[in-house]
C-alpha cells in the first residue's frame, strides 16, 4: 500500500506493522471486554432484555410500524425537499432581482436555524396562529422540506454554476428558451454532478427523521425504543437495535447512490465530460 | 416585542444561547481532537485500527443524533451509571450531551481530515521523500500544511452543524434555546412569531457570518495547483 503517507514497506516496516497490530488488537480488546463487563454488570446481556426482540409481536406492533412512519415522513421529505431544491436554486439564479434575492434570503435563513427550532415552532407555535392542531407528521416534514431543501438548493446551484458555459451558450444557440436551457441543460448535468451530495443529505434528512420523537410523532425511535423500553425495561438494547435498523436504511440508501453514480457515468448518451464542480458544498449534517 | 421586556425572560433567552455556544465549543474542541485521531487511524498501516476508524465513522454517520443523545442520557447516564457529576443535574446533562455530540461529529471531522490529505497529490510527498526527509518531516512540512488549508471550508460547515445540532441536547433537560422557545411560545400564545424569528434570527446573526468568515478564509488559504 503506497500512498501520499507511506512508501510501500519494507522487510522492517513489515515488522513493525505486525507488532504495532498485535499490541492495538490487544488493546481494543481489553476496551471490548471493559464495555462488555459494565453490561454486563448492570445485567444488559441477560436473556431477558433481548428476548422480546425474538418474537413477531414486538416486531409487528412497534418496530414496523415505527419504521414505516420514518420511511413515511422520509419520503414525503425527500421529495418536497428536492422540488424546493430546485425551485429556489433557478430562482435563486435568476435574472430577475425581485426573485433572486428573496430565494437567496429565504435559503440563507433556512440553512442557518436549526431544524429542531423549526418543528418547534411549526408544531407548538403555529396552532397558535392558525387557530388549528398542526399534525406531528406535517410539523417533521415540514421541517425537513424547509431545512433539506435549502441545502439541497445550494448544492444545485453550485452544480448549475460549474456546468461549462459553452454548454448554455450552445443551446441558446440552437434558439432554445431561457426556461428550456435549464431543463434539457443545466439541470440535467448539475444534477448528476451533485449526485453524491444529494444522496448524503438524503441520508442526512432520513436521519432528521427522529426528530420526529421529540414531538411524539410514532417513529422508530418513539415506538421501537422509547415504547419499546417502556413496555420490556430493555433501553440499551432497544436503543442497539433501533440504531443497528437505521445503519441498515442509511446504509442501503448509500449503496443504492455508489450504484447510481456507477450507472449515470456508464451511460454513453452524452460526449459531454462530466462537470466539475470546483468547491463542491458538503451536505450539512 | 413585551415578551422580550421581561428581563426573567431576557434572562431565559441570553443563558439558552450561551449554553449552545458553551456546547458547541466543549463538543467542538472533542469532536476535532477525537477527529484527527480517528482519521490518523483509518490512514494508519494497522488493519486493526483501520477496522476501527471506519467502523465507528459508519456506524456514527449513520445513526441519528437524537438516537445517540437519547442513549447518552438513558443508556449510558440511566442503565450503565456513566456519571460526570453526582450532585449537579445540569452539569451531568450538560456533559452527556457534549459526550454525544462529540462523538457524532468526531466521525465528520475524520472523514474531512481524511479526505483533506486525499487531496494531496501523491508526487509530494514521493518528492518529499526522494529528498531524503523522514516520515515526520515529509508529515509537517509537506503534507499537512497543505492538507490543512484544504479542510477550512469543511471545518467550517461541521462547526455550523454542530451549532444547530446542539439543540437537540435539549432532549435531556438542557435549556438551551429550541426548549427555551418552546417554552416561551406555550406561555406566550400572542407572540408566537416574534419569539420565533428572535430565536431563528440570532442563529442568523450567528452563523451566517461565521460561514462567510469560514468560506473567506478557505479561498485566502487555498493552495493554488
Amino acid at each position: 500500500m503506497s500512498s501520499v503517507l507511506y512508501d510501500v514497506p519494507g522487510p522492517r516496516a513489515r515488522r513493525r506493522n505486525r507488532l504495532l497490530t498485535a499490541l492495538c488488537t490487544l488493546a481494543l480488546l481489553a476496551v471490548g471486554l471493559y464495555v462488555y463487563r459494565r453490561f454486563d454488570a448492570r445485567g444488559h446481556w441477560d436473556a431477558a432484555k433481548w428476548q422480546p426482540f425474538g418474537t413477531a409481536g414486538l416486531w409487528r406492533d412497534f418496530i414496523i410500524p415505527g419504521l414505516v412512519q420514518t420511511l413515511s415522513a422520509a419520503a414525503a421529505g425527500m421529495v418536497l425537499a428536492l422540488a424546493f431544491g430546485v425551485v429556489f436554486a433557478v430562482a435563486r439564479l435568476s435574472d430577475r432581482w425581485w426573485l433572486r434575492v428573496p430565494a437567496g434570503a429565504a435559503v440563507e435563513f433556512c440553512r442557518a436555524v436549526p431544524l429542531l427550532l423549526m418543528i418547534f415552532f411549526v408544531f407548538y407555535g403555529l396552532p397558535f396562529v392558525i387557530e388549528a392542531p398542526v399534525p406531528a407528521f406535517w410539523a417533521v416534514v415540514t421541517g425537513l422540506t424547509l431545512y433539506n431543501g435549502s441545502v439541497l438548493a445550494e448544492a444545485f446551484r453550485a452544480g448549475i454554476n460549474a456546468v461549462p458555459r459553452g454548454q448554455s451558450e450552445a443551446a441558446y444557440a440552437i434558439g432554445m428558451r431561457k426556461g428550456q436551457v435549464l431543463r434539457y441543460v443545466l439541470v440535467p448535468q448539475a444534477a448528476r454532478a451533485m449526485l453524491p451530495v444529494i444522496v448524503s443529505q438524503l441520508v442526512v434528512l432520513l436521519k432528521d427523521t427522529a426528530l420526529g420523537y421529540i414531538i411524539a410523532y410514532p417513529e422508530l425511535l418513539e415506538r421501537g425504543v422509547n415504547e419499546v423500553a417502556a413496555n420490556h425495561g430493555n433501553v440499551v438494547a432497544a436503543a442497539l437495535v433501533a440504531g443497528a435498523l437505521y445503519i441498515c436504511v442509511n446504509g442501503g440508501l448509500t449503496l443504492f447512490a455508489g450504484w447510481l453514480e456507477r450507472r449515470t457515468r456508464r451511460s454513453g448518451r452524452t460526449t459531454a465530460r462530466p462537470v466539475r464542480v470546483p468547491d463542491a458544498p458538503t451536505a450539512a449534517v | 416585542m413585551h415578551v422580550f421586556s421581561d428581563p426573567a425572560n431576557r434572562a431565559v433567552y441570553l443563558s439558552s444561547f450561551l449554553l449552545i455556544l458553551k456546547l458547541t465549543g466543549a463538543a467542538g474542541v472533542i469532536a476535532l481532537v477525537f477527529g484527527v485521531v480517528l482519521a490518523a487511524m483509518r490512514v494508519s498501516p494497522v488493519p486493526v485500527l483501520r477496522g476501527f476508524g471506519t467502523a465507528w465513522v459508519n456506524v456514527f454517520r449513520n445513526t441519528p443524533l437524537t438516537l445517540i443523545i437519547f442513549f447518552c442520557y438513558f443508556g449510558l447516564f440511566v442503565n450503565l451509571g456513566v456519571t460526570y457529576s453526582d450532585d449537579d443535574i445540569d452539569l451531568n446533562n450538560f456533559w452527556l450531551g457534549v459526550t454525544g455530540l462529540a462523538a457524532y461529529t468526531a466521525a465528520f471531522v475524520c472523514e474531512t481530515v481524511r479526505s483533506g490529505i486525499n487531496t494531496v497529490p501523491a508526487g509530494q510527498a514521493d518528492a518529499a521523500r526522494a529528498l531524503g526527509m523522514t516520515f515526520g518531516q515529509t508529515l509537517r512540512l509537506v503534507v499537512l500544511p497543505q492538507a490543512t488549508r484544504s479542510v477550512v471550508a469543511p471545518f467550517g460547515s461541521i462547526l455550523i452543524a454542530l451549532a444547530k445540532n446542539a439543540t437537540i441536547v435539549g432532549t435531556i433537560g438542557v435549556l438551551e434555546s429550541a426548549s427555551v422557545m418552546r417554552q416561551l411560545i406555550n406561555d406566550n400564545g400572542d407572540a408566537v412569531i416574534p419569539i420565533f424569528l428572535v430565536f431563528a434570527g440570532t442563529f442568523v446573526a450567528l452563523l451566517v457570518p461565521t460561514g462567510y468568515l469560514f468560506g473567506w478564509l478557505a479561498k485566502r488559504l487555498a493552495v493554488r495547483r
